[in-house]
């Protein structure tokens, strides 16, 4: 049995085409090596002029006309479920965000894995918070693009227990390769145990939640590593090398610094970095926020 | 006509008449076999930069994880590369270059009806392609949104997008006037006697591709230009902050860029068509299956662009009308390699390296064709839609297929060009490591994107490691094959080459190596019971 409910269609219409494919593509070049062979000018020094043939024109169009059409009904058969979502399915909102998933659980709950039950149908409703992405779960077979705007969705049934991957497939900036999450499939019990554990409103500071809220942690940690940019462990009066204008100077990381480098990330820019990386978050992240945003780097000197 | 060589009364075309000498003389010239062959040299150099990138990025993913350099590099190599090898290669290409230097004496032309507006053409590419190269060098950076421009993405990058998007404008608009000057030529300049139906495939494919040039081009010429406004105006067409619509943008970019496909493999299909009854000695056959399945292919090729984009959210009948469209295209396609392999029946074939790569091409073509069924059936495209085996069909088809064509018509027509031999040998070899090494560098590429290989991806997960290294060797000995080749065109003179070293029977192959200024020294005419392949 295929990991997901759809594993088995895709995987004969897939068989179906490759096969046809591969029959046409050994035959026809086993004919025409043939022919260079035996048509060879030292076996062959003068060529027989033959007439063009309608017969035969005909059967080469009728011929793979039928197995095209074969084809196109197979992945359309193995298709077509794929958009009708059964009733009862347990829906979960994806939210894509420059670079990371996130899975939001009935009463907002919010994971950063997506955890479903075995045997289950699942929809997923996909939505962006800035640009395209693409939630693709290899095993499953399934793939729907997330777009700003717009309200796309795939669901399925999981029919293994296990951990898959899950993907994006379309480029979406710098970390593309990085979105990644965990697909988790667990039996019925151990799902219902896991979403009473999820918490149900995140205790962490509020600064933080800005921070995970607006993505700026898909750049800069908060344990000390170095993802992109530069931590936010310890920045907090750090001094740092920067370029103002052009020129080269100083600065230590204050409340002044840290509300420029929201606003206006290019001005103050901290040497062996590149311009433009960082966009403005002016209009988005209001100077409230900063103020939250400020105390929580505080507390993680 | 006469068997033996003609005599020289006009200089060739390589020997500067006019007013200017050297360079100068080549970059005034309206002649269409100089533009033809300016037009390959800044080619080859455009090619050589997306090979180098091409080698770049390979090295980079020789490991899992960073080695040589960071994501955002990456994110604008892969977006040049596309650029250079699409809009300044394989999109004019054979057209560009060969349509140039053959088409006009093929059909008995002494030019093209416009050779001031074919210079023009030139040079609009040359512009473009400097607007689109300079784009990596000026303002924040190279571009890094991938050679679609997808929205909204593109519209709030930081990097240098209008720079590469307006190159890719105005090397639109060279395209669209070469289409149109092709089209005239083809319908006003034919030799006496030579009807639609009596002229040669090569002509037939350039004249599908140009109505494709000339209707599609100006819709992405528009798209880009609307991306230009969106990005200094703020005006929301594509950007839903700004209340635009980013499919849209996929529509508007697919309604050109599919047909796009087709202004690269059509002139492909059309160099094969030439050189398969050369070195056969035989008829084409199936003449008028060829030129119609072109024109069909041209025609339905229009309506299939929304393939590109089953995972987008469009409806469940948009997805099975365009699935069902793409696969008709398909018949076209299949139609003119029955017919290929078909003319070798009792011909008496001779293995000399045009003929060698044509049979690499059909080959490789087919592969890169067949992939693509499961591309177009739904199922199927909705787990491989945006992987690696996406990256691997259409490198067999515009690489596989459009390079190795290009190859088979350089070293088909450089006696032509030249008035000079080359090694066979070295051709050979050269066909050898190119052969080999495209197999591996791309086949491993429909593998790992079975097993879920996204494409675009700086970094990888382990289980992709072993596809990607057999990848860079690949690409190595693609390298080695280039080089070979390079030295075999280019190192030292060959012999002199006969009026018609490979014995065809279209009109190039009746004048002298290199033809004279003028081509035809006596105006070539058809017969009321001659055909373009009367092979005895």
């Amino acid at each position: 049995m295929g990991a997901s409910n759809f594993v088995e269609g895709v995987d004969l219409a897939f068989k179906i085409i490759f096969g046809i494919s591969l029959f046409f593509l050994v035959g026809i070049t086993t004919v025409m090596l043939y022919f260079v062979f035996r048509y060879n000018r030292k076996r062959h020094p003068r060529a027989i002029q033959i007439k063009d043939n309608n017969i035969l024109e005909i059967t080469w169009i009728t011929i793979p006309l039928i197995l095209v059409l074969l084809m196109f009904y197979y992945g359309y058969v193995a298709f077509s479920p794929m958009r009708i979502v059964p009733k009862d399915a347990i829906p979960i909102t994806v939210i894509g965000k420059m670079w990371v998933w996130t899975f939001e659980y009935e009463g907002g709950k919010q994971s950063a894995d997506l955890v479903v039950p075995l045997n289950k149908a699942v929809k997923l409703n996909l939505h962006s918070d800035d640009v395209i992405h693409s939630l693709y779960i290899p095993a499953f077979r399934i793939k729907e693009d997330v777009v700003p705007g717009k309200n796309n969705y795939m669901w399925f049934i999981a029919q293994q227990p296990g951990e898959y991957d899950i993907l994006c497939t379309v480029y979406c900036g710098l970390r593309h390769s990085y979105m990644e999450a965990k697909a988790k499939v667990v039996p019925e019990a151990e799902y219902q145990a896991w979403l009473k554990a999820l918490p149900e409103k995140t205790n962490e500071p509020e600064g933080l939640t800005i921070l995970k809220k607006n993505a700026c942690t898909g750049c800069h940690s908060i344990d000390g590593s170095k993802i992109v940019s530069t931590s936010f462990k310890g920045l907090y009066g750090k001094t740092e090398r920067v370029i103002t204008n052009g020129s080269e100077r100083t600065v230590t990381v204050d409340d002044a610094y840290i509300k420029t480098s929201v606003y206006d990330p290019d001005k103050d820019l901290v040497i062996g970095f590149q311009k433009g990386i960082m966009k403005t978050y002016k209009g988005i992240v209001t100077e409230d926020e900063i103020t939250k945003i400020t105390d929580y780097l505080k507390s993680i000197k | 006509m006469t068997e033996e060589k003609t005599h020289h009364p006009e200089p060739s075309y390589l020997v500067d008449t006019g007013k200017y000498k050297g360079l100068m003389a080549w970059l005034t010239s309206t002649d269409h076999k100089r533009i033809g062959l300016m037009y390959m040299y800044a080619m080859m150099v455009f090619f050589a930069v997306g090979v180098i990138l091409g080698m770049v990025m390979r090295i980079e993913l020789f490991w899992p994880g960073q080695q040589f350099y960071g994501p955002q590099a990456y994110n604008g190599i892969f977006t040049i590369h596309g650029i250079i090898m699409i809009f300044t290669v394989v999109i004019p290409g054979l057209a560009a270059v060969f349509g140039n230097f053959s088409m006009p004496i093929m059909i008995g032309a002494r030019d093209v009806a416009f050779p001031r507006l074919n210079l023009f053409s030139f040079y609009l590419y040359v512009i473009g392609a400097a607007i689109a190269l300079a784009s990596q060098f000026m303002g924040n950076g190279p571009p890094d949104t991938g050679w679609t421009f997808y929205a909204p993405y593109s519209i709030q990058t930081h990097t240098n997008v209008v720079a590469a998007v307006f190159g890719a404008f105005v090397l639109g608009f060279s395209s669209i006037l070469t289409g149109l000057n092709f089209i005239v030529t083809m319908h006003r300049m034919r030799a006496p006697g030579m009807t639609f139906f009596k002229m040669p495939l090569f002509p037939w494919s350039l004249y599908a591709t140009a109505w494709i040039q000339v209707l599609a081009t100006p819709i992405v010429g528009i798209t880009l230009l609307m991306i230009i406004a969106e990005r200094w105006l703020r005006i929301g067409f594509f950007d839903p902050s700004l209340g635009g619509d980013p499919v849209l943008y996929q529509h508007l970019f697919w309604i050109y860029s599919h047909p796009a496909v087709y202004i690269m493999i059509l002139p492909a299909m059309g160099v094969i068509t030439e050189i398969i009854p050369t070195f056969s000695q035989k008829k084409i056959f199936g003449y008028k299956a060829i030129a119609i399945s072109s024109l069909a292919i041209a025609l339905v090729g229009y309506f299939v662009w929304a393939h590109h984009m089953y995972t987008s959210g469009m409806s469940t009948t948009a997805r099975w009308v365009f699935s069902l469209l793409t696969f008709l295209v398909a018949v076209p396609s299949a139609i003119k390699v029955f017919n290929w392999v078909t003319t070798m029946y009792k011909g008496s074939i001779s293995l000399k390296p045009p003929f060698l790569f044509a049979l690499g091409f059909i080959f490789l073509f087919m592969i890169g064709g067949m992939t693509g069924l499961s591309l177009g059936a739904l199922a199927t495209n909705i787990h491989v839609h945006d992987t690696a085996y996406v990256v691997a069909h259409f490198h067999y088809i515009v690489f596989g297929g459009v390079g190795f064509a290009f190859f088979a018509a350089i070293f088909y027509w450089y006696p032509k060009m030249y008035g000079r031999m080359y090694n066979f040998k070295m051709a050979n070899w050269s066909f050898v490591f190119l052969f080999t090494g495209f197999n591996l560098l791309y086949f491993p590429q429909f593998i790992i994107g079975m097993m879920g290989m996204p494409r675009r991806y700086f970094d990888y997960l382990p289980q992709f490691t072993l596809g990607h290294q057999l990848s860079f060797f690949g690409g190595l000995l693609l390298v080695i094959g280039f080089i070979i080749m390079l030295i075999t065109l280019f190192s030292k003179k060959g012999a002199p080459a006969p009026d018609n070293p490979w014995g065809g029977r279209t009109f190039e192959w009746r004048i002298p190596s290199p033809p004279p200024v003028e081509n035809f020294e006596v105006m070539p005419e058809m017969a009321e019971n001659e055909q373009p392949y009367d092979y005895k």
